[in-house]
């Protein structure tokens, strides 16, 4: 008998403490667990270690000072390609680490992390500017007789993961509606049992979940997932296909405000300093009247 | 009269010359018409992405939905392709420098940016498993740099300081700019001068360029576009963002 894991945001973000280590899925502007972003905007929790293929998950959370370390293939908004918060703690230095790789090293890391191995060889990333500001990154030599020396890419593990999927069931057996995975499986398998956190737009009967997609659509098992957390249009304002697209007006809307300290300052007052439910409510009055 | 822009798509186009049955990758407007008119004319085999994670097997106009699917490359597979070196991208760069080295990532130092840019991105990955291509649309000195700030893809130097492996799949193909079209076809493997557009100089590409470039006796004019080729195009780009994107000069 499957156990049920329904939690709520705040439930999920009670079960950490800060300085840990949180693997934030999605890609860029894309199907991001933005709900459980902005539980953990609203916690005290601070000197985060953050990775994530970023976007308004990593801006936000670099704004609101809640990050010590950031682990990265990029951070962008998609459509619009710099992610103003990131760009201007950057410029800034108000990240006191950061670990830039290339997209592909990051998905070795987390495999590597995944698949419990020390690190993972490739090509991607040798000879590059990533290895001339990564002091810590090392080569391995092939062991047959090419001998070729490859780039060790160290793994990484996670202490707590959040994904976003279009539908669970109660014990985490989740599913991805859209077209690209990206490497939310990869963030859960990289985290230890106890804080894996899949919300979801909809909670779904076991039974439903083959109703709206294939087999090939259930790629999270109940085992890599602690806790499930139902958030309708939690991924606002990214995209969570084919639930919804972007909302593209109210990204615009966000990275204006955010090139601002005033603006912003109105920006988060006006949505970001209630719940979920009162974000959510903010959102539509915007829409109704921005 | 040619519009500039055709020129510069065609020659994207050229660069995919010979590529055959794999995954020609285009970031932005011209790289995109680039791949795509060379599909539709002489490189049949070539296949391209709708962006997000489909292979289209119609010929689709930028912005276009009415999508013919043939295949699924969702970014896991997009990594496989790259590394497995079945895919030859045109993207742009901020810097790029004599060797082929670019960044796109950020001007000033890496620690604390003067201007935090795109990042890496996967331009490592790219440019040592398979065929890489540069669109730049303002050939400038402080593009053409001596020295690029940060190494987000890897030049010939670089390269060759890696082993034999990495030697023989290392390919940085064409660099295209508003101005002229370069490679790096010569024993030295340092950025050479292969046309100029018309109505271009040697002196006007020397001028925008921050290093010294190998230029042969003989520099022949930029292909202009056929007839045939601009019918291509008008299907492609019916809205003529290429135009918007490079202007005609004066």
């Amino acid at each position: 008998m499957s156990r049920d894991k329904r939690i709520s945001h705040d439930g999920a973000i009670a079960t950490l403490e800060s300085g840990m280590t949180i693997g934030i899925g999605g890609w860029g502007s894309r199907r991001k667990p933005m709900s459980l972003v902005r539980a953990l905007l609203r916690s005290d929790l601070t000197d985060l270690t953050i990775v994530s293929y970023g976007g308004p998950d990593v801006g936000l959370l670099a704004a609101a000072g809640k990050i010590r370390k950031l682990v990265y293939g990029f951070v962008s908004l998609d459509s619009i390609p710099l992610e103003p918060h990131f760009r201007a703690a950057r410029q800034q230095g108000t990240i006191t680490e950061c670990v830039e790789y290339d997209e592909g090293m990051l998905q070795w890391a987390l495999y590597a992390g995944s698949l419990r191995l020390p690190f993972l060889p490739t090509r991607a990333g040798l000879g590059s500017g990533v290895m001339d500001v990564n002091a810590s990154l090392r080569t391995v030599r092939s062991p047959y007789d090419d001998a070729e020396e490859l780039l060790a890419v160290p793994a990484i593990r996670l202490d707590a993961a959040f994904v976003h999927l279009n539908r669970s069931d109660q014990s985490g057996n989740a599913q991805y509606l859209g077209p690209d995975l990206y490497f939310d499986d990869l963030f859960l398998n990289a985290t230890d049992p106890g804080r894996r956190f899949v919300s979801c737009e909809r909670v779904v009967s076991t039974g439903q979940l083959l109703d709206e997609g294939t087999f090939h659509t259930l790629r999270i098992n109940r085992s890599m997932v602690d806790g499930v957390i139902e958030a309708p249009n939690g991924a606002h304002f990214t995209n969570c296909q084919p639930d919804y697209e972007r909302d593209e007006s109210f990204q615009k809307e966000y990275a204006t405000a955010a090139g601002d300290p005033e603006r912003w300052s109105a920006f988060t007052d006006r949505f970001l300093s209630g719940d979920e439910a009162a974000y959510q409510l903010a959102v539509a009055d915007w829409r109704a009247a921005p | 009269m040619n519009h500039l822009a055709d020129i510069v798509v065609v020659a994207a186009a050229e660069a995919f010359r010979g590529d055959g049955e794999i995954f020609a990758s285009g970031m932005g407007t011209i790289p995109m018409l680039g791949a795509r008119l060379a599909r539709s004319t002489f490189e049949p085999a070539l296949m391209v992405s709708d962006g997000e994670a489909f292979f289209v097997g119609n010929e689709l106009p930028i912005g276009g939905t009415d999508k013919l699917v043939e295949g699924w490359i969702p970014f896991r597979t997009v990594f496989d392709t790259l590394w497995g070196g079945r895919r030859h991208v045109m993207m742009g760069a901020s810097q790029i420098d004599a060797r082929g080295n670019t960044n796109i990532a950020n001007i000033g130092p890496w620690s604390k940016p003067k201007a935090q840019l795109l990042g890496v991105r996967g331009g490592p990955g790219n440019t040592i498993n398979h065929a890489t291509s540069f669109w730049i649309p303002k050939h400038a000195p402080t593009v053409f740099t001596a020295r690029v700030d940060m190494v987000s893809g890897i030049g010939y130097d670089r390269a060759e300081a890696l082993g034999p492996w990495v030697q023989a799949h290392h390919d940085l193909r064409r660099v295209v700019t508003n101005l002229a079209v370069l490679d790096f076809e010569c024993p030295e493997r340092c950025m050479r001068l292969r046309s100029v557009h018309p109505d271009v100089s040697v002196d006007d590409v020397v001028a925008a360029t921050g290093f010294d470039l190998i230029i042969p006796d003989d520099v022949p004019t930029s292909r202009v576009p056929s007839d045939a080729e601009l019918e291509v195009l008008a299907r492609l780009d019916p809205k003529g963002l290429r135009l918007r994107e490079v202007p005609d000069p004066g």
